[in-house]
């Protein structure tokens, strides 16, 4: 006996209204879930028609094959929005925004060819719901406008790392020292984009304990443990220096170069979860002062990532503004207070002060902040697509 | 709007309801209050079998607050917040989304869209590791801290310190007293509890991530096992001194004490707290290690009762009233004056008495390999200036138990407002 089921009642309904103040605004026209069943030969959706809005299509695989679902625009080749990889019994929910209009639900089993479609028709309502001509256009100015800023913040990484690197190698460890902080804000603002690239977001930026016992530490961590030494030394070999530095300097090289490929493109998801990834990495080791071990200028990471992750905001905002309004003031409001905060002990041109030099109250605030910044902005990505 | 004056519900033991959350959330409490007259059907034997607690679910609406005079589940979620925001309109959006989560959860609903049934690119809005998990009688009762009406800077945050009540006050430093300010103040709580740990966990998790951005948790503490009764039918359980806990507690049943010495009243000064009572949450270590090496006759002469059956020393059983009087063979009363019971008996005390609702816990060892664990004490009463400031007074000068074996390290005191009533949220009448 499962007791504890979703209860679709009103009083949720109001719980929703409530306590999901972030989420897919709970209008009166998703109150319903319309079942679908994805069978090996039909697509049996429970209703041909439903009222424009948030519409969520709870999807069962009750086929023998991998499945997908999409929501197609009439002329059957424009996918709307699609759930794939449901396994044979596997039920998922699909939240979509869709205005009025003549659509098909389709199936296809295996995950190939033209599917089964069944013709779905979405009427007039009072939920306004923007044509997805402009939703579409929305979502590509999003990515273009992301995708300049990633290879903006990638070509100034290059440089400044360059700058960096020669200063190291030359052996002048007080101008090294004066550069790093500077040369890491431009990994740190878009450091999801990297983590995306195989293992180069290890090879570039591990600290030393995440690293296994017997494999190589290499990146920006290992030179900041020897500019930084602790009493006994760094111990590294002037040969292990030269090797650090040219790999550091391949590695970010290596970065450009898939940035800067023909086939390199984000979408919305991804530029959502990223800004969630950038606030993710400031709670779990920014805000605890472990990313920084040796330098402690963890500071000028926690403001790149927070500037990584309201750029990211802010492409996806005139999205998000249309679907859900309130997540966008929010997060203008808590964007806001976490700057203002982090602006009281410094900034990225002026500096920080170190993180050792905060007091727990003080880094108790910040990390107050930054749960108060995390929790709505979990929200964006859903907001953006769905 | 009704009162909550109209809601049927009595300060009488609250039985629990029917085993289904959907029949629960059906009658929408609207026979709460007769079903609360009804017995105390699965809590008869106190700590019973699983299967007859954890169907239970309370109302979460009422005259009262539930988990007062709740009978005592066996586990406990205590959390204490500092509001983060400055914003009155804030904190009473989170009293509300608050309000509306704690009556879901108390009738065993997910939150929202559930732990699975969300847009797949958001965060589930339930967290979800109480799917499957009855209501296990879960009970989430809300209080607000001194600092709410006047911060510690003297501040009026929120337009509130006129609304403060008297018997609000900063408790005073008691004798003994080693305060960890991490385990200190706050200016708002809510008590979780439960007969499944996980229960009061999931619930405490929720309403905290629900406050981000308003509130932020200050402390918290787990309770594994109660240290009181609050019924009749309850057995009287033992805290980890290895001694009965709260043999003489007040009992739901004794409804003309319960009105007496827990429910605050509009007339005891603000009318806000009519039906609330104040809750004093103090965190209280036990040196095991010391204890476990005293005599049978020493531990037992500074409780002033048996280990065994819990009576007095005087004699008699667990329940007979202790006869302070009596002498033994060299003219020194059975039951020593320096003891526990001798000092917090109400004759010692002007009749003075509390609604105890302790928990043991545990937080595992100190850096020493020493048992870090003791009684996490939870006592609701009408007035903490008469009723708990000069007992505690009394024992942290003059009690042997307190003096050798107990430290406080942790302290706070909340006003806990009156119950909800329909359409209402936790403490609306604080902001009218």
């Amino acid at each position: 006996m499962n007791f504890r089921t979703t209860l679709a009642t009103a009083a949720l309904a109001a719980v929703g209204a409530l306590v999901l103040s972030a989420c897919v605004p709970n209008d009166s026209t998703d109150a319903a879930k319309i079942a679908v069943s994805a069978k090996d030969n039909a697509c049996v959706v429970a209703t041909a028609t439903a009222p424009a809005g948030v519409i969520t299509f709870t999807v069962t695989n009750d086929g023998s094959k991998v499945t997908e679902f999409e929501l197609m625009a009439e002329d059957g080749l424009r996918i709307i929005s699609e759930l794939e990889n449901l396994g044979p019994g596997i039920t998922r929910d699909l939240v979509v925004r869709v205005p009025q209009g003549s659509y098909f639900a389709t199936c296809k089993p295996g995950m190939v060819g033209d599917g089964v479609s069944t013709a779905f028709a979405v009427t007039a309502s009072e939920s306004t719901v923007a044509p997805n001509a402009d939703r579409e256009a929305q979502l590509a100015t999003a990515s273009d406008q992301y995708i300049l800023y990633v290879k903006d913040q990638v070509q100034t990484l290059v440089a400044k790392t360059a700058e960096f690197v020669a200063a190291y190698k030359a052996g002048d460890y007080d101008t090294a020292r004066g550069l790093y902080a500077d040369a890491r804000v431009h990994w740190e603002r878009i450091e999801p984009v990297a983590e995306s690239f195989g293992d180069l977001d290890p090879k570039t930026d591990a600290r030393e304990a995440d690293v296994a016992e017997g494999e190589p530490w290499t990146g920006w961590h290992a030179i900041e443990k020897d500019l930084w030494p602790p009493a006994e030394g760094s111990g590294f070999t002037d040969a292990q220096r030269v090797a650090l530095a040219d790999g550091l300097t391949a590695n970010i090289g290596t970065l450009s170069d898939e940035v800067n490929a023909g086939d390199f493109t984000l979408n919305a998801s991804q530029i959502g979860n990223g800004a969630q990834g950038l606030l993710d990495e400031v709670a779990a080791s920014k805000v605890t002062g472990e990313e920084e071990t040796w330098s402690h200028t963890d500071l000028w990471d926690f403001q790149a990532n927070i500037e990584g992750a309201s750029v990211a905001f802010g492409v996806l905002r005139d999205v998000v503004n249309e679907s859900n309004p309130d997540l966008v003031k929010t997060l203008d409001t808590r964007f806001a207070d976490l700057n203002a905060l982090l602006a009281k002990y410094g900034s990225i041109d002026e500096g920080f002060v170190l993180y050792t030099t905060l007091t727990p109250e003080q880094v108790r605030e910040l990390s107050n902040a930054v749960d108060a910044l995390s929790e709505p902005l979990s929200q964006l990505t859903a907001a953006a697509v769905s | 709007m009704s009162k909550p004056s109209e809601q049927p519900r009595e300060e009488s033991p609250e039985a629990p309801n029917g085993p289904s959350r959907r029949a629960v959330l059906g009658v929408a409490g609207a026979v709460a209050g007769a079903a609360a007259l009804g017995g105390v059907g699965g809590f008869a034997v106190g700590r019973a079998s699983a299967e007859n607690l954890t169907l239970n679910s309370y109302s979460f609406r009422g005259a009262h607050q539930s988990g007062i005079v709740t009978a005592q589940q066996d586990r406990l979620h205590f959390a204490a917040f500092d509001v983060t925001s400055n914003s009155r309109d804030d904190l009473i959006a989170l009293l509300q989304q608050w309000t509306v989560a704690a009556e879901t959860l108390m009738a065993g609903g997910e939150l929202g869209g559930g732990a699975v049934g969300g847009a797949y690119q958001a965060p589930p809005d339930d967290t979800g590791e109480a799917l499957g998990l009855p209501a296990s009688g879960l009970t989430i009762t809300f209080g607000f801290g001194p600092t709410l009406f006047t911060a510690a800077d003297g501040t009026d945050r929120f337009g509130l310190a006129s609304k403060r009540p008297a018997q609000l006050i900063d408790l005073p430093h008691f004798g003994g007293d080693m305060l960890d300010p991490a385990f200190t103040g706050g200016d708002l709580c809510i008590q979780a509890c439960a007969d499944d740990p996980q229960v009061a966990v999931h619930a405490i998790r929720n309403l905290s991530r629900i406050a981000f951005g308003t509130a932020a948790i200050r402390w918290a503490q787990l309770g594994f096992g109660r240290t009181s009764s609050t019924t009749k039918a309850q057995v009287t359980p033992r805290n980890l001194l290895g001694f009965k806990d709260g043999t003489r507690n007040l009992h739901a049943e004794d409804s003309g004490d319960i009105s007496h010495f827990v429910w605050a009243d509009a007339g005891d000064g603000q009318s806000w707290m009519a039906g609330g009572s104040y809750l004093v949450a103090r965190r209280i270590q036990i040196r095991a290690e010391i204890w476990d090496r005293t005599s049978l006759k020493g531990q037992e002469d500074s409780i002033g009762r048996t280990k065994g059956s819990g009576a007095p020393l005087s004699g008699g059983n667990e329940f007979t009233e202790p006869d302070f009087a009596r002498e033994g063979a060299n003219g020194s009363p059975l039951i020593p004056t320096d003891s526990h019971v001798a000092l917090s008996h109400p004759d010692a005390n002007k009749g003075q008495r509390m609604l105890r609702r302790g928990y043991n816990f545990t937080d595992g060892s100190d850096s020493l390999g020493r048992l870090d664990a003791g009684l996490f004490f939870l006592a609701y009463v009408r007035d903490p200036r008469t009723q708990f400031v000069p007992i505690q007074n009394r024992l942290s000068s003059h009690d042997a138990l307190t003096l050798e074996y107990l430290q406080t390290t942790g302290s706070a005191l909340f006003a806990v407002p009156g119950g909800i009533a329909a359409g209402e949220y936790v403490g609306e009448a604080l902001f009218a």
